[in-house]
């Protein structure tokens, strides 16, 4: 497999704050490849220098084999990039958007139809409409028609599903795979953890700094220990008995339950007693499969202290 | 029976021909964290500036903290406490400024804001941020002081539209202890959210569509109506999107 990314060593301030420390990794081609963090993780900064919008302090990125920096206007033709707010001419029509940007980048829309036809398609009934009339789902495929329809090599998408209802994330991500398909290589990020699970690669990413880069499975096996899940009726009691329990290493709320490790072997018959001492009533403990979030919550408490 | 601290009956709400909130029905408790869930456009937003006193129902009966939506939304926005992931403090003032800032305009006595600031900056484990600008906070530091700034006054009842968006997972989760306790204390937590897993939070959840409440149990129990693992699955199966789309086969 060839790689189309390579990052080095990469850093970046803004005054004070490191927004970006030594940031290295690869994607291939064809890789649906994510980057999950939480908001001022340093995501969006990334994305600027790998599509040649900024200036790295130190390290270096070859993407397609030209450098952001001395390749930059060669590499621009060959990447697509959708950033996080929304940014096409509210004042243009729809289809307006997208001549424009075919124009731009010196195509049009019939040649390349066929790549955003399956996206575009949903949108087209309305394309004298203004793009700022049209509501988030609309407007996010739009977005996305507009930065294929140059045919990039490489497609960067800035947390295109925040916001977004569950529904149509799905809906998403089923386009995204659709794309795969035509060769073109995605990078994209997202502060939903569920979303990872939909990419070939991600790397987890907090404060500028990597903590884990592979495949999504291959990181939920990262986590090193026997994991719990406990429930009871009332959830908040639950919690609170738990973090008491004195053998606890780590309790997290999880949905419909609490997920729980501990320094002891066997702990089952042990943490049900001490719950039910607490008065929590009809406790139940399984032990569960670690998620990727559970790893997520492992390395962030690590990398803390 | 527990008592109710939101009743809305046949509420309807038009904007010209186009029915944004079509005859919900659903009571809320004291206490209780309720999920308020549906695609976007699906008429959430409305629903919720009704509740808030923000905007009149065209017609239907709504009570909030025993106020009456198209008598009394003055009375209504004193008596509860609202959060938004978008705009919640203000960013050039600092942490214990808002915090006065905010009580005085539900009311409270500066005396009694003064008292508060303190148990609050300490229940957060917030003392050395108290001259700070907000500008200056991490996103997440910021999120649980607009929630706890939000319940300040002790209201009936608070709404947290998208509290979460964007924060790390560690911090949604000490937020969402945060939702418990205020809960524990009496206060109706009612809460909208993208994050499906985090609708397994809450007491009850209803699901919105196209202007009406489609489901509305707990968790718990949508699951077993709808042979469904999670929520998310709960949702996909029925909360259809407005805007055109191709049918999906699950999640």
């Amino acid at each position: 497999m060839q790689t189309v990314v390579e990052s080095t060593g990469i850093c970046k301030s803004f005054g004070e704050t490191r927004a970006l420390k030594n940031i290295s990794f690869t994607v291939d081609e064809s890789d649906i490849f994510g980057f999950i963090g939480p908001d001022g993780a340093g995501k969006t900064t990334l994305f600027r220098i790998l599509t040649t919008l900024m200036l790295p302090e130190e390290g270096t990125m070859t993407v397609l084999g030209l450098d952001t920096v001395k390749g930059f206007k060669e590499l621009r033709k060959n990447i697509g990039y959708m950033p996080g707010r929304f940014s096409l001419y509210q004042d243009l029509t729809v289809e307006e958007n997208l001549k424009f940007y075919a124009t731009v980048f010196g195509t049009s829309i019939k040649e390349n139809y066929d790549l955003i036809s399956d996206i575009y398609s949903h949108i087209e009934p309305f394309k004298d409409k203004l793009a700022g009339k049209l509501s988030g789902g609309m407007k996010q495929k739009l977005a996305l028609s507009c930065a294929l329809i140059h045919k990039p090599k490489i497609l960067v998408l800035d947390e295109p599903t925040t916001g977004v209802d569950a529904v149509s994330r799905a809906e998403f991500w089923i386009m995204l795979k659709k794309l795969r398909d035509h060769k073109i290589t995605i990078i994209v990020s997202t502060p939903y953890m569920d979303e990872a699970m939909r990419c070939d690669k991600v790397a987890l990413i907090q404060n500028g700094t990597i903590l884990a880069i592979n495949q999504p499975i291959k990181i939920k096996e990262g986590f090193s220990r026997k994991l719990y899940s406990v429930k009871a009726d009332e959830k908040y009691k639950l919690l609170l008995a738990l973090k008491k329990y004195p053998k606890t290493s780590s309790v997290w709320p999880f949905g419909d339950s609490v997920h729980l490790t501990v320094n002891e072997e066997d702990p089952e018959e042990s943490v049900k007693s001490f719950l039910e001492k607490e008065g929590v009533k009809y406790p139940e403990i399984n032990l569960t499969e670690a998620g990727i979030e559970d790893r997520f919550l492992e390395l962030m408490k690590s990398e803390n202290g | 029976m527990p008592e109710k601290v939101i009743t809305v009956q046949h509420l309807m709400k038009k904007f010209g021909g186009f029915i944004a909130n079509d005859d919900l029905n659903f009571d809320v408790y004291k206490g209780e964290i309720f999920g308020f869930l549906g695609a976007n456009g699906a008429g959430k937003t409305t629903a919720i500036r009704i509740l808030s006193g923000l905007s009149r129902p065209t017609s239907g009966e709504v009570i909030v903290a025993g106020y009456d939506a198209n008598k009394k939304p003055e009375m209504i926005k004193r008596n509860i406490g609202y959060m938004c992931q978008k705009f919640s403090l203000y960013e050039d003032l600092t942490v214990r400024e808002n915090i006065i800032l905010y009580g005085g305009i539900y009311g409270m006595k500066l005396a009694v804001i003064k008292n508060r600031v303190h148990d609050l900056l300490e229940r957060l484990n917030f003392e050395e941020y108290e001259n700070r600008i907000i500008a200056d906070l991490p996103l997440g530091l910021r999120q649980k002081l607009a929630f706890a700034v939000a319940v300040l006054h002790e209201p009936k009842i608070v709404f947290l539209d998208e509290p979460t968006g964007g924060v790390d997972p560690i911090t949604r989760r000490q937020f969402w202890e945060m939702i418990y306790e205020t809960a524990a204390g009496g206060i109706t937590v009612f809460v909208t959210t993208h994050y499906m897993d985090e609708a397994e939070y809450c007491d009850r959840i209803s699901i919105m569509n196209e202007g009406k409440i489609v489901a509305l149990d707990t968790p718990a129990e949508l699951k077993r109506k709808y042979n469904a693992e999670t929520v998310e699955e709960v949702f996909i199966k029925i909360a259809r999107p407005v805007a055109p789309h191709t049918p999906l086969k699950g999640g």
